[in-house]
């Protein structure tokens, strides 16, 4: 009988096989296919061609070079024939006037600017109401920039400008390996680059500035107090906590409330979504409307994202870690509630029965009956939200202003301290990471009991 | 007798002590809750208190006005659709292209199926990092570089999808039966063959719920990117915002918008991931 039924129904199966893979086939080929046109929609929705001549490739390798050297710049006003040496050309890098870097010589009526490689700038006046500026180019020769209030004049060796220099009649720019020079009629300015973050840890007013590893350690344990009544550790703690380069203290405090934020809200959140997700589980709701109501609750928290509420709570308590944490708070108590009423769901009703027939009341059962089996998903939610809420409270301090996400921003509008802008971000990932790791070690050490 | 009173004792000197650790655990996390919130609010440029009561002044003003005009909803509500359609698209290719990527790298990254084993590590930290980079870091710097617009923002939710979705997917791939990987290992198939034909079929299902999930949050962050200089509807937002009183009824239009897309977007992303997981 056996025998019979599969031989009729062969041909049936062989056919619905056939069927079945022939589906497949069309579906293996028909999604790339899918995938591909949206693609090809996208490439021209998001103008893609046209990328190419809007990006600022400049702007690039300005953040590039930008990111891992620094520049010093050596000014001379070409009116009052004044000089001035400064770190990124900013007041809290310039140097004092005795106490120039070995490479720039005064000369008179200006100065002598050794580039290195041969590469070497004269700038000075010759007191006729000319200021001549001669930079001398290996293998090439020396060129003679005159600024006089008439303009700018530039001489070459061979008489042609090539394509490193960029002349007109106000202002010569000459670019080389060595640095940069630019000539206009109000100054003369020295671009020299250099390989690393300059001033990272003392600023020039600091006298622990320039110092060798070798000499802070011994001015540290045994040289005399550089600053009487604070000894010299706590002086280089105190000038490197108080750096106005790097602002080391504003960036921990940033990068501290960015946390507190992330701290705050998700444990709020979840003590306020854990009590709520009783109301809106299906076995301990206490009716179906008061079930269904705490449902939309969550799902409006939910729904109204992050940005919203950032924004309206911004309105209502200005700029700072308070109104991040409450927008964290907000919408993650939607989520949370959400995933804990689940939870709370699919528990095993047992042991709260068991609890029951010794007479517990609905508190006792509630906290010895539930609370123990869904404390590991709890945890182990909170702590995942924990370690992605530092990455939002990021995002939400741009906007809202505070934390990282404000110096970040702040870094990026002046548009020239990549090298701070890159030390932001790498010490938001290393902030990030270590979160990460952290919140797993947690999780291993309370979940495995 | 006494045995069993000693164990008792022993018990309760347990208990005890057990009691004791949590109730300072307790006492501890309330105290770090509490400074944390004093601080926060310190530090914060309006109190809680002070600020409470204006919660629900903004939403107030932005309903009135937008009910005063409720004629010019529909026309508000067509107006920021291409908006909106273009932040649903950088959410849907970045979450496309992360997805990708991160299936390629997480099976360069688990064991026993990697392509270079002594390479896992390096794929890993990889990851790790693509992952802690928040996406407005890379958006604001490629904002700078390729000017604003949908690019920047697909390339930093693509870049932190990648990771993120990676070390699911590898937690996805750990699981997956090496049976058939084998087997087509002894009939001389190449590392791609192997892991299309071998390992692809397998974690399908799972790898499409997890990027299912990941469109949700991609919907979101492509909408606060938009608010920092990425196009879209946040884009749009931020201007309409911006323009202050008189012009709430766009601003109320786009929350609309952005509240209906999300709850809608959850709502039929939901159903697929159940559908997937239980297998249909």
């Amino acid at each position: 009988m056996a025998m019979t039924e599969t031989g009729a129904a062969l041909p049936g199966i062989r056919a619905g096989a056939e069927a079945l893979i022939a589906r497949k086939r069309l579906i293996a080929l028909a999604v790339p296919a899918v995938v591909l046109v949206y693609l090809v929609y996208v490439v021209f929705a998001f103008d893609i061609p046209g990328l190419a001549s809007r990006a600022r490739m400049d702007n690039a390798a300005t953040l590039v070079a930008d990111s891992y050297s620094y520049k010093t710049h050596v000014e001379r006003n070409n009116r009052s024939g004044e000089m001035t040496v400064a770190i990124e050309g900013e007041r809290k890098g310039t140097y004092a006037a005795d106490a120039w870097p070995d490479w720039v010589q005064r000369a008179p009526g200006g100065a002598v600017v050794d580039l290195g490689g041969g590469y070497r700038v004269t700038m000075g006046g010759d007191g006729a109401g000319e200021d001549a500026v001669r930079f001398e180019i290996p293998g090439y020769g020396t060129l003679t920039i005159v600024s006089a209030p008439s303009g700018v004049t530039l001489d070459t060796p061979d008489g042609t400008v090539p394509d490193w220099i960029n002349a007109s009649g106000t202002r010569v720019a000459v670019t080389t390996p060595a640095g940069r020079l630019t000539v206009t009629k109000a100054r003369s300015e020295v671009f020299r680059y250099f390989f690393g973050w300059e001033l990272f840890f003392f600023t020039l007013d600091s006298p622990f500035h320039g110092k060798s590893l070798a000499t802070l350690a011994d001015l540290a344990l045994w040289g005399d107090r550089v600053r009487p009544g604070t000894s010299n550790i706590e002086a280089m703690a105190s000038d490197f906590w108080n750096n106005q380069m790097w602002r080391h203290k504003d960036v921990a405090w940033a990068l501290f409330e960015t946390v507190l934020m992330a701290f705050l809200g998700t444990v709020s959140a979840a003590m306020i979504a854990l009590p709520l997700a009783f109301l809106s589980a299906r076995n301990f709701a206490p009716g179906l409307a008061v079930r269904f109501g705490v449902r939309r609750v969550f799902d409006f928290l939910r729904g109204v994202d992050a940005l919203i509420w950032t924004i309206v709570l911004s309105r209502a308590f200005g700029p700072g870690p308070l109104t991040g944490s409450l927008a964290i708070l907000l919408t993650d108590s939607g989520s949370f509630g959400k995933l804990f009423s689940e939870a709370i769901e699919n528990i095993d009703e047992r042991q709260v029965e068991g609890l029951r027939s010794t007479g517990a009341g609905a508190l006792q059962r509630h906290r010895f009956g539930v609370i123990p089996q869904v404390a590991p998903v709890i945890l182990s939610q909170l702590l995942y939200y924990l370690e992605s809420n530092t990455r939002s409270a990021t995002v939400i301090g741009a906007i809202v202003g505070g934390g990282i996400g404000l110096l970040l921003t702040q870094a990026m509008i002046t548009q020239k301290d990549w090298e701070e802008v890159t030390y932001y971000i790498v010490l938001i990932v290393l902030v990030v990471m270590a979160m990460d790791s952290f919140s797993g070690w947690i999780r291993r050490r309370l979940i495995r009991g | 007798m006494t045995a069993a009173g000693g164990i008792k004792a022993d018990y309760m000197a347990q208990r005890r002590r057990r009691q004791m650790y949590s109730g300072l655990l307790l006492v501890i996390f309330a105290a770090l809750l509490v400074s944390s919130f004093r601080l926060a609010n310190d530090r914060n440029a309006g109190g809680f208190f002070e600020g409470l009561h204006r919660i629900l002044d903004f939403p107030a003003e932005l309903l009135t006005e937008a009910a005063q005009k409720i004629a010019l909803t529909p026309a508000n509500l067509a107006r920021f659709l291409p908006a909106l359609i273009e932040t649903i698209n950088i959410a849907a290719v970045s979450t496309l292209i992360g997805a990708l990527l991160a299936m390629g790298l997480s099976l360069l990254s688990t064991r026993g199926l990697a392509l270079w084993p002594r390479a896992i590590p390096l794929f890993r930290r990889m990851m790790d990092v693509m992952r802690a980079v928040p996406e407005v870091v890379i958006a604001l710097v490629l904002i700078f570089i390729l000017g604003g617009g949908p690019v920047p923002a697909m390339i930093a939710i693509a870049f932190h999808t990648t990771g993120a979705l990676g070390k699911m997917f590898s937690e996805v791939n750990e699981n997956a039966d090496l049976r058939p990987v084998e087997g087509l290992a002894s009939v001389g198939a190449s590392w791609f063959q192997r892991m299309w034909l071998g390992v692809v079929p397998q974690v399908a299902p799972n790898y499409l719920s997890y990027a299912l999930m990941r469109f949700e949050i991609n919907v979101r962050a492509s909408a606060i990117l938009g608010f920092v200089g990425a196009g879209g509807i946040g884009y749009e937002l931020k201007i309409a915002i911006s323009w202050g009183q008189g012009r709430y009824d766009a601003a109320a239009a786009i929350f609309v918008l952005l509240f209906l897309t999300i709850v809608a977007i959850d709502q039929i992303s939901g159903h697929y991931r159940n559908r997937l997981v239980e297998g249909r």
